[in-house]
């Protein structure tokens, strides 16, 4: 098995970088076996193609635009997944869907993907989560563990 | 007349470009390139520790991480004057060569060369005759037929589905599509193996900044890792030898495929070397220093004046006054205010990032980037003034690609190409790929130079800054895959007091400046022919020729609601 877990987002603007700060969390306070591997993908794109070639699952936490309230926790996969890069969603896909596509193309494409995401508050410049925000990091931590936990994987709090 | 086409945003980029034209009689008589994201990491970085600033500025882009970090360690060590361990210099030119050959494969192949190569096309093309057409080019071990029969059966099955994925938003079947489906064939197939070779720059990008996408190898002072020749925890001769293995592996393809391709292709569209000439004031700074202090540089870098080679003026250290008195920026038609008035620009030193959004008014402010202007003028600044600079200085081995990119498009094409080709739509990415082809070879001995000097004895990779009382004002510059990149920071009391980026795509997609001037992407577009106002593929192909990449340029953006691109003609 190889599973990745990746927060993207950009870290400067407040909000955007609600996944990046989740797998932060995940890392901190958990033990993972080691064919799960956590990545911070920030904005990047094309560079992490060979990190997510050939996955049995895939789990992207980032922030999303889908009309819901603010500080909503969204869960998409299966046929959501397509959509979502299909209909601008977050400002970074343009480079991640264009990674997956790649993999699609050449038959390297993640055998699941999930997307844990959440509605931003504020997507104003600071290195800090809005409070609103920053609360629900623990409730898109517990959803990306139940993600991991379908694909078999245990993760162990930290003493 | 004439008619207003909006394309918004401008796509397979990074970030958000809004480009506007004003088309009449089939060509572009007036443009406008806008910045829809407002950016102020400046703001972010007021009052932190110096030492911090390079791994707060890599995250302002999600392509361009390792640009950011090296250009702000230098504008940091800059200002304190502190010179590095020559084997942390090697190891940053390492991860900034590794880095720009992978910017310069993806763009071409990924980001931009489906505006010239017709997918769809592909799927008629005769995989023999694509094959001896290849082979007669270069003899690359993945021109075989069986390799374009595999492609070819590939695409069919994707087209067939109707999922084009990946090559969804082509204009396939445009007008100004003209490659054979045999040439169509050969572009895909290559295509799909830059997107195998590329991963050789990232692997070295990865090992030798020690982490990716972001990297962890760099301080203040030089890089963080210690160099050893046996511990596992460190770079090691083991890790240095895989990543020999790796350039070798990129040299193969740069020159063997990325730099035949690119002449090929030029050599077909050799009528688009007549458009997108724009600003021909170009400016490049030196880069891959050879000693610790920023004084000898392995590529040479400086100013020429309307594209006469003979006007060169060299920039020649990290501390040249021709550069750093050069360089201002203007925000009359930029969505800022400066406190002293909107007509003045201001030198990077005392720069202004104070938000003031108007709606987008024709002769008004209608962008989030900056104007730069070096010595009052709009620059173009990326591969194309980098190769000519390097051709005004001398520098032998750009001379000999340049000459073999020309020679192959002079056959292609049936005619004499000569130098002043390169002043065009299709002259950027062959000097894209001559300034490619050198980078690969310096790479390389890059990893010479350091593996020399660790076998006299030295493993030194820092040394430690010390940050002294009062003011001390510092920039850091790097020849970037897409040109001039500086920081300019101003400490004070070991806190920084002021930053401001001034970076590629700023000096390239910048509104018009004070005097009203335009920008290298206004400029280049005006005269472009445009066939169908509502397929406006030849500006497509004109700004992705700079390789736009808004993301550090701007910021920030509320999308909610917009749709992934429109094209309006009015």
């Amino acid at each position: 098995m190889r599973i990745v877990v990746l927060g993207i987002g950009n870290i400067l603007l407040t909000d955007e970088g609600v996944g990046v700060r989740t797998i932060e969390a995940l890392e901190r306070d958990y033990v993972l076996p080691a064919d799960v591997e956590v990545i911070d993908g920030g904005t990047c794109g094309m560079e992490m193609l060979e990190q997510l070639e050939n996955l049995d699952g895939l789990i992207v936490v980032d922030c999303v635009r889908c009309n819901q309230p603010p500080a909503t926790p969204v869960l998409l996969k299966g046929d959501d997944v397509p959509v979502f890069f299909r209909t601008k969603l977050s400002p970074h896909q343009v480079s991640l869907s264009d990674v997956l596509a790649s993999l699609e193309f050449t038959d390297r494409a993640p055998k699941s993907i999930a997307i844990v995401g959440m509605q931003p508050v504020s997507m104003a410049l600071g290195l800090e989560l809005s409070p609103e925000v920053a609360v629900k990091v623990p409730d898109l931590l517990a959803m990306t563990l139940a993600e991991l936990q379908l694909l078999g994987v245990d993760a162990k709090r930290r003493a | 007349m004439s008619k207003r086409v909006t394309i918004d945003p401008v796509t397979r980029i990074e970030g958000h470009l809004r480009v506007d034209v004003e088309v009449d009689g089939g060509r572009v008589k007036k443009a406008w390139a806008s910045g829809q994201m407002w950016r102020g990491v400046e703001n972010i970085l007021i009052g932190r520790d110096p030492r911090d600033a390079w791994a707060i500025t890599q995250r302002i882009c999600g392509v361009c991480t390792t640009v950011h970090a090296i250009a702000s360690v230098r504008a940091v060590e800059n200002a304190l004057q502190l010179e590095i361990p020559v084997n942390a210099q090697y190891i940053r030119n390492m991860i900034m060569l590794a880095h720009a050959v992978h910017d310069h494969i993806v763009h071409f192949y990924h980001l931009s060369a489906l505006d010239w190569v017709d997918v769809v096309s592909a799927m008629k093309a005769d995989p023999e005759k694509t094959a001896s057409l290849a082979q007669g080019l270069s003899n690359w071990n993945g021109n075989s037929k069986a390799e374009f029969v595999k492609v070819q059966e590939r695409l069919k099955g994707f087209v067939g589905t109707g999922q084009l994925g990946i090559f969804t938003n082509g204009y396939w079947g445009h007008p100004a599509m003209k490659l054979t489906p045999e040439v169509n064939l050969l572009a895909v197939s290559h295509y799909l193996q830059a997107l195998e070779v590329q991963r050789y720059a990232s692997k070295i990008v990865a090992v030798l900044g020690s982490k990716s996408p972001h990297i962890q190898n760099v301080a203040v002072g030089g890089v963080a890792n210690p160099l050893s020749v046996d511990s596992q925890s460190v770079l090691t001769i083991e890790r240095l030898l895989a990543v020999k293995e790796w350039m070798l592996k990129l040299e193969d393809f740069v020159k063997n495929v990325y730099l035949v391709d690119v002449g090929a292709i030029g050599g077909f569209y050799a009528d688009w070397t007549k458009y997108g000439k724009g600003i021909t004031d170009y400016l490049c700074v030196p880069d891959v220093p050879l000693d610790g202090k920023g004084t000898t540089f392995a590529l040479p870098g400086g100013y020429i004046e309307g594209g006469k080679l003979e006007s060169y003026k060299p920039i020649t250290s990290f501390n040249d006054k021709f550069f750093t008195d050069g360089v201002s920026e203007a925000i009359k038609h930029s969505w800022y205010n400066y406190s002293d008035g909107n007509d003045k620009s201001l030198h990077p030193y005392k720069g202004e990032t104070t938000p003031n959004y108007t709606d987008f008014q024709d002769d008004g402010k209608y962008s989030w980037l900056k104007s730069p202007t070096f010595y009052g003028k709009p620059m173009q600044v990326g591969p194309l003034p980098r190769v000519m600079n390097m051709l005004a200085a001398g520098h032998e081995p750009t001379k000999k690609y340049a000459t073999a990119a020309l020679d192959l498009v002079s056959t292609v094409a049936g005619t004499k190409v000569g130098v002043e080709a390169l002043h065009s739509t299709i002259g950027r990415h062959a000097a894209r790929a001559v300034g490619c082809a050198v980078q690969v070879d310096e790479l390389i001995n890059q990893w010479d130079l350091l593996l020399a000097n660790m076998a006299k004895g030295d493993l030194k990779t820092f040394n430690k800054p010390v940050f002294p009382k009062g003011e001390q004002m510092g920039v850091g510059f790097h020849e970037a895959p897409r040109g001039v990149l500086s920081h300019w920071v101003v400490i004070d009391s070991g806190k920084i007091k002021n930053y401001q980026c001034v970076v590629p795509t700023t000096w390239n997609a910048a509104p018009r400046n004070e005097k009203d001037q335009p920008g290298a992407y206004e400029a280049c577009l005006i005269d472009n022919p445009v066939a169908d106002p509502e397929k406006p593929l030849e500006v497509l192909r004109t700004v992705h020729s700079f390789d736009p990449c808004l993301a550090c340029a701007v910021h920030v953006v509320d999308q909610e609601n917009n749709p992934v691109v429109t094209v309006k003609a009015v």
